[in-house]
């Protein structure tokens, strides 16, 4: 099962190899892993995207609250949450190409951030699933380079993570 | 008051009331080393290798409740320091580690001796840190010692670069300190227990099984009220010996690879087992699947809530201070009517008394060869049970932990987790230092006893009385042993060719040596060395038997139950 994990980590050097060197110590799979300051700057937010099975999750959530500089562990996926991706996307654009390009970037609620002649830069949001499908839909040959942030995550509702 | 660095870390470790540093000078501690010559409140205890202060470190800390400190210098001293702090981390032993670094312009600079020490320590510490700023240091000095010793204790490291220690601060040791990411659970949630307790009373077929966390907690008192309140039979890992008398007719003996028939037996049979700080690993269940194959309840008492349900799943989760815990479920069985099953237990206790009566540990000592439980079987009776025993990891290990009663919690100075040769030796010196008027063994044999040999030379400085009981067999005994059972007899480089005279070695060290290679020396040898030569240390080179092996042994990826034998040879 693929988990979303959101963890408040204190704002620390090193902070951030603690977290990966306990996934690759363990054997743990990292699909995606985003981290930044929050809104205190004390704290850094990091989110991340495992597989594995339910007891294997459990391990990870009590192995990273183990961790000193650990603040809060939350699995998001264990209720409704939100999460986005974004993507940058180059793409070749001549010819036909270029007003195809536009209209599949304008259907998926892309935004053109760089024109050349020959090229555009497409910036996409969504979750995993709709940037994988924009993918799909543009012609691969097309694809000149692409970039992701990974996923970040944020609970529905009245499920806050905070200190 | 404005001190230097230097000054700063002496200060808070006299403010700690450390009294022992074991340590090894270096470049980027000199300033530090400075400040400890100018004053006599902590001793220093200057070993012959890094490898060895942290082993005694880490004894002094398993054989008392006080936290070990050792300190060592950046780059080599660092790396050599590594094998004894994950030996510690892997035993959750307190320590604090603290290391010099190069100054903070050089870091990252590849400067001589520069290591990532932060870096290379990171996934065997429970914490480290490298120290920023001098207004820092005295605060992560403080935290370094809270965490080592608070939740699960382990080993704590403090990196300070050699310009912090000639910058100058206002001093000021915290009285407390507190972490928001840190907040150890203590008590164990009362429902919970109450929930064991019932399960408790309805057992047939219990078994409490115990390991190193009721040693680290010092309630090896308080479980032994419980297991006798209880009536139940217990067993321990190799880390939990002491935690209960092991001369206590309720005592099983350890479980595990090369536990007790009886005590191996009963785990796998038991309906009810009651665990408590122990982790259920690899050498102790053998292989998990075949210990789900038979149903039981098990409730869990552990103070890190990642050691319950990792290998086992667990019926009853307690995550609590093992102390706190075995109070509430005194406290809550001495107030309910309800009694444990008496006929159910008396029948099971039957069981027990069947399989103990295959008398699994026995042996036979002949005329000619020594054999190696017979020397710590003596060993046993000439200390009068009564001694700090080390060890180093391999046979000889195993026959000190099967055959020397220990009755105390703390005595027992082994590394069980990560299995480290070369521990016994130092260890026996930090404990040495940590009891001063105690006997201290150590049990070795002369495949371990040379990979930290060069600590007889520390022995000489301190006059530390040790007594090295030396099984050599010219074999890595354990690795033999797996060679004959599982590798067609091939002893790919288990001999131990061109030994050294031990005798004479312990002699150029400025120590007593001894060679017994006769059955009938072993007592009078041992008398000896413990009365004769008390205060001095005496290497006992015993001369073993070749082909001995440890029995009972659960092969790894085995079923407890799947048990071989001496009999069965």
């Amino acid at each position: 099962m693929r988990h979303i994990i959101s963890i408040l980590i204190e704002n620390e050097a090193g902070a951030l190899s603690r977290v990966s060197g306990l996934f690759s110590a363990r054997g743990y799979n990292i699909e995606s892993l985003t981290v930044a300051p929050t809104e205190d700057a004390s704290l850094s937010r990091m989110t991340i995207v495992s597989v594995g099975s339910d007891d294997i999750i459990e391990q990870i959530t009590k192995q990273l609250n183990k961790l000193i500089d650990v603040v809060k562990v939350v699995d998001l996926s264990e209720a409704a949450h939100i999460e986005r991706d974004l993507m940058l996307v180059k793409v070749r654009a001549t010819g036909k190409d270029r007003e195809e390009m536009k209209r599949v970037a304008d259907i998926f609620r892309g935004r053109i951030i760089d024109v050349t002649e020959s090229s555009y830069v497409i910036e996409l949001t969504g979750n995993t699933a709709k940037l994988d499908a924009f993918l799909d839909a543009i012609d691969r040959s097309l694809i000149l380079e692409t970039v992701r942030t990974g996923v970040c995550g944020i609970g529905r509702g009245d499920r806050i993570l905070r200190v | 008051m404005q001190l230097t660095g230097a000054e700063i870390v002496i200060r808070c470790l006299q403010e700690e009331k450390v009294e022992h540093v074991f340590g090894y000078p270096g470049g980027s501690v000199l300033f530090i080393y400075d400040e400890l010559f100018k004053q006599d409140q902590i001793k220093h205890v200057l070993v012959r290798h890094e490898q060895g202060a942290v082993h005694a470190a880490d004894a002094y800390s398993r054989s008392s409740n006080k936290i070990g400190v050792c300190m060592v210098t950046s780059g080599p001293g660092v790396t050599n320091a590594v094998t004894g702090i994950a030996t510690a981390y892997m035993d959750s032993i307190p320590m604090v580690v603290i290391t010099g670094q190069v100054p903070t312009a050089y870091i990252g600079q590849d400067a001589f001796q520069e290591a990532d020490t932060v870096g290379i320590t990171r996934p065997c510490v429970k914490h480290n840190f490298l120290v920023k700023s001098i207004d820092e240091l005295a605060l992560t000095i403080k935290k370094a010692f809270y965490l080592a010793n608070s939740g699960r204790p382990g080993p704590v490291l403090v990196d300070i670069p050699k310009d912090i220690t000639t910058q100058k601060s206002e001093f000021q040791y915290p009285k407390q300190v507190s972490m928001r990411s840190y907040s150890p659970v203590v008590k164990g949630h009362t429902g919970q227990i109450k929930k064991a307790l019932q399960i408790l009373l309805e057992a047939k077929r219990p078994i409490i099984y115990t390991g190193g966390g009721v040693i680290l907690s010092d309630s090896a008192e308080k479980l032994t009220k419980l297991t006798h309140a209880l009536g139940f039979p217990i067993t321990q890992t190799l880390m939990g010996l002491g935690g209960f008398p092991a001369t206590d007719k309720q005592f099983l003996g350890m479980l595990g690879m090369h536990g007790t028939y009886e005590a191996n037996m009963a785990m796998q049979h038991a309906d009810v087992v009651l665990a408590i700080g122990a982790r259920f690993d690899d050498r102790v269940i053998g292989n998990p699947a075949h210990f789900g194959q038979v149903s039981r309840k098990i409730i869990h008492v552990d103070i890190d809530p990642s050691s319950i349900s990792k290998r086992v799943k667990v019926d009853v989760p307690i995550v609590g201070n093992v102390p706190d815990v075995v109070d509430e479920l005194l406290k809550q069985f001495a107030a309910v009517e309800a009694k444990t099953d008496s006929k159910a237990l008396a029948a099971w206790w039957k069981d027990i008394e069947s399989w103990r009566g295959r008398h699994c540990l026995k042996y036979k000592q002949g005329k000619d060869v020594i054999v190696p439980q017979f020397v710590v079987e003596k060993l046993y009776e000439v200390t009068g049970g009564d001694a700090f025993i080390t060890s180093d990891v391999g046979q000889h290990q195993m026959f000190a932990a099967q055959f020397y009663k220990f009755d105390k919690p703390r005595r027992w100075i082994n590394s069980g987790g990560l299995g480290t040769m070369g521990f016994g030796l130092p260890a026996a010196m930090g404990v040495r230092f940590a009891n001063p008027k105690a006997q201290v063994a150590c049990v070795t044999g002369e495949g371990s006893i040379q990979m930290c040999i060069q600590e007889l030379s520390t022995c000489k400085q301190f006059r530390l009385p040790i007594k090295i009981i030396n099984l050599n067999n010219g074999y890595l005994g354990m690795v033999r042993q797996w060679q004959e059972m599982f590798h067609g007899n091939r002893y790919a480089e288990s001999y131990v060719d061109a030994l050294p005279d031990f005798v004479k070695l312990a002699e150029a060290y400025g120590h007593v040596g001894m060679r017994i290679d006769k059955p009938a020396d072993v007592e009078p040898a041992l008398r000896e060395a413990f009365t004769k030569h008390k205060n001095d240390l005496v290497f006992m080179d015993f001369i073993i038997d070749p082909k001995a092996n440890v029995f009972p042994m659960v092969a790894a990826g085995k079923g407890l139950s799947e048990m071989i034998l001496a009999e069965d040879l």
